[in-house]
């Protein structure tokens, strides 16, 4: 992990305020992708706070990610067209093929799977995102085949 | 002041919150979030009550009364306020009260009885949780939990550790640590005080009942038992005795009753290692070694030293507690004596604490694959064992503990009480380093239940200062001082249980200030009666270095009662 790019956001927070948390770990997950435990080990440090006070705070949020974002990040778009064109069957068949939850990386590092509100492209719905590329009316079939596609590209690498 | 408690007038003083009136007046109120001697955090609001001129009804332990103020503890509206709480709790509770350690003891069951709940009225989908069995000492439930977050302010508050708190949020939220691991591989220093604040079976010890129930229905192994000072004026709690009655020969005879082929007392080694650190105080102090030298008898401590202040390792006495020390012996000099291969023989301990499971797999315990003990049972399992064995505790004919470790002296049993060990050590320490006894044996200063207790004692023509941190929450304050620079200190104990072994993880649930006291006060009741009061006077203990150890600190001790220690870096603190 790059220590220095935390260093430099603490260092970008002198004075050790408690207040500067949510800020800081914003920094963090913007260079990184996601809020490391070295990150929460070297902010915790630096504000004097127990890591289980911090994780407890950031997962208060939606916003954070504690895991390293996998080669290939899914996004999936669980907006109100999305949600009515079957969305949650398209969020729960990634989960099961991928066998990780939202929020994690699989463990060959291939994936990670992300919720957003709306990927603001509802005329395609159900939609998702991989890597910010937009896969269009996603169903089942559909879905198999893409995540076939980038396991052997992710393999050939 | 008065206040107006449903139409009586009852006495209540200036600025203290309304649950502490009230309940001194008699007057149970439920609580789950409350935890005495804390701030109130008012979340639970099982506490309500209604009060006049206020349309809402409001959390008592968190509101400071004043003159005239009028309120009605248990009206209608209370009570179906409590009761729609409780239907709440269950509703994400798994129905699993008759596979429940805290079955019959659990505050959670105790609400539902009072308010009358008699059917599930929730019935949505519960969350899903993760059991955390990755410690040795501790096990997390989430499902039972109910999240009153006691474990979460005692853990930081009172023990300052902080290596649990509340994630998520709304619905979802749970107590857990950082990044979801175990608690493992947290800074948790396995003190298990949260256990005794836990309203439910969220939290609890890691249980080797059935592993020594297996071994004594086996009866293939040469089993033996010790049971720590402390245990035995806590457990008859548990038997309906009231707090500070001290059970000792009960104990021993209800262990020989469960099988145990001999009975020890680990105030014997208690005894054994004042004489080891006594030696090592007195070998620093004229040698110039390491000072202030710390106590190393309490595991949750020595671990707290290892992750918080690495840097100061080289302070710990390297004497292994009174556990291991017996254990030690039990496998070496013991098995020897009584021809018995160490790998026949098992060796279970009952102890005050939860860290003593997690100290008996410590790196630089046992010898070669032979651990020193094998087993650790807390107050409450050995409890537990004796009523599933049918032996009815309060008939039993007391007895004593078997030769070659039968005698122990009072000093050894002190070790039970925060204070006590320091009392101990200098009773020795100051026949190590004058050839005389103390005059005075009691030191005052240092008894009680104060944060950090002081005192300075007359060693010869040295003055020695000794201090004891009564709670590990304690201890940063002392460190830093003496981190700065502080040098007027050369021994100091620290007991990880606020109160010492006597209030450890492992005793009865709850941790009631005044049922803390009674118990000190039964140990230093035997010290006082008795006339062996030294650990270096106990005849048992001279016959062990005469036939078998040599002198204190000599190559026998090295290699059997004492030990190292390591940096914990890679700890999430
Ligand atoms: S925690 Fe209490 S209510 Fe829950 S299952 Fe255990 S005994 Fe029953
Ligand atoms: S055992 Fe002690 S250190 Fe561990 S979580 Fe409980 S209170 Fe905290
Ligand atoms: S684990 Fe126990 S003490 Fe901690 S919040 Fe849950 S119910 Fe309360
Ligand atoms: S005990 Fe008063 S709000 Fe919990």
């Amino acid at each position: 992990m790059n220590n220095n790019a935390i260093n430099e956001v603490i260092e970008k927070y002198p004075s050790a305020k408690r207040e500067y948390l949510i800020p800081m770990l914003q920094d963090v997950q913007e260079i990184q992708g996601f809020v490391s435990k070295d990150s929460v080990v070297m902010i915790g440090d630096h504000l004097k706070l127990p890591g289980a006070k911090i994780y407890g705070v950031a997962t208060f949020y939606n916003q954070f990610r504690f895991n390293k974002p996998g080669q290939f990040h899914i996004q999936i778009c669980r907006g109100t067209a999305c949600h009515v064109k079957g969305s949650v069957n398209v969020l729960e068949s990634i989960e099961r093929a991928l066998n990780i939850k939202v929020g994690q990386t699989s463990r060959d590092g291939l994936f990670s799977l992300e919720v957003v509100a709306c990927l603001g492209a509802c005329g395609l719905a159900p939609v998702i995102s991989v890597n910010g590329e937009f896969y269009a009316n996603v169903d089942n079939k559909k879905l198999f085949k893409i995540l076939k596609n980038l396991r052997k590209e992710g393999g050939t690498k | 002041m008065k206040i107006i408690v449903i139409n009586n007038e009852v006495e209540a003083k200036e600025g203290e919150f309304l649950l502490a009136a009230l309940r001194r007046q008699g007057i149970k109120i439920p609580t789950l979030c409350n935890i005495d001697g804390l701030d109130p955090s008012g979340s639970c609001r099982m506490c309500v009550v209604e009060m006049e001129g206020r349309p809402d009804l409001v959390p008592s332990c968190a509101f400071p009364v004043y003159e005239g103020l009028k309120i009605l503890t248990h009206s209608e509206r209370v009570v179906t306020a409590r009761k729609a709480i409780v239907e709440l709790l269950l509703s994400n509770h798994p129905d699993d009260c008759l596979y429940c350690v805290r079955n019959g003891n659990c505050e959670l069951q105790g609400l539902a009885q009072e308010h009358c709940v008699s059917e599930r009225i929730f019935s949505g989908s519960k969350n899903s949780y993760k059991l955390d069995y990755s410690s040795p000492a501790i096990v997390r439930d989430p499902a039972k939990c109910v999240l009153c977050g006691k474990c979460v302010r005692v853990c930081e508050e009172i023990q300052n550790v902080a290596c649990i708190d509340f994630a998520g949020r709304g619905s979802k939220a749970y107590i857990g640590t950082a990044f979801d691991e175990g608690l493992n591989v947290s800074s948790c220093v396995k003190c298990g005080q949260c256990i005794l604040v836990c309203p439910t079976g969220a939290l609890t010890e890691r249980s080797h009942i059935d592993e020594v129930m297996a071994v004594l229905h086996e009866k293939k192994k040469h089993i033996v038992v010790q049971h720590a000072p402390s245990v035995s004026v806590t457990v008859g709690e548990e038997f309906g005795l009231k707090a500070g009655k001290d059970v000792n020969g009960i104990m021993t005879a209800a262990l020989r009753k469960m099988g145990f082929d001999r009975v020890f007392e680990t105030s014997f080694s208690a005894d054994l290692t004042i004489m080891e650190e006594a030696s090592e105080l007195a070998d620093r102090i004229q040698n110039g070694g390491k000072l202030p030298m710390f106590t190393s008898c309490s595991p949750g401590w020595v671990k707290y030293l290892e992750e918080f202040y690495p840097e100061m390792i080289d302070n710990l006495s390297s004497c292994k507690s009174p556990q291991q020390m017996l254990g030690a012996v039990i496998k070496s000099y013991y098995a020897e004596r009584e021809d018995i291969d160490p790998k026949d023989i098992y060796s279970v301990s009952v102890m005050p604490c939860t860290a003593k499971k997690f100290e008996i797999d410590r790196d630089g315990m046992g010898r070669g694959d032979t651990s020193d003990v094998d087993a650790v049972l807390t107050t409450r399992e050995f409890a537990k064992m004796i009523r599933m064995m049918g032996i009815d505790f309060n008939s039993l004919e007391p007895d004593g503990a078997d030769t070659p470790f039968g005698i122990r002296s009072t000093a050894g049993k002190l070790f039970g009480a925060s204070g006590g060990v320091m009392e101990a050590a200098l009773r020795t320490a100051h026949y190590f380093l004058t050839g005389k006894e103390l005059e005075i044996f009691e030191i005052k200063e240092i008894r009680g239940m104060k944060g950090i207790k002081e005192a300075k004692v007359m060693i010869g023509e040295l003055e020695v200062g000794v201090a004891v941190v009564n709670g590990v929450g304690n201890a940063q304050k002392l460190l830093d001082e003496i981190q700065a620079g502080r040098d007027d200190i050369h021994f100091v104990e620290i007991m990880t249980c606020p109160g010492g072994c006597v209030a450890g993880g492992g005793q009865p649930i709850g941790a009631d200030p005044e049922k803390i006291k009674a118990r000190m006060r039964a140990i230093y009741k035997i010290d006082k009666e008795e006339t062996l009061r030294t650990s270096h006077n106990n005849p048992d203990i001279k016959r062990l270095y005469d036939d078998y150890l040599g002198k204190p600190l000599g190559h026998k001790s090295h290699e059997l009662l004492h030990t190292h220690y390591v940096e914990r870096k890679d700890i999430m603190k």
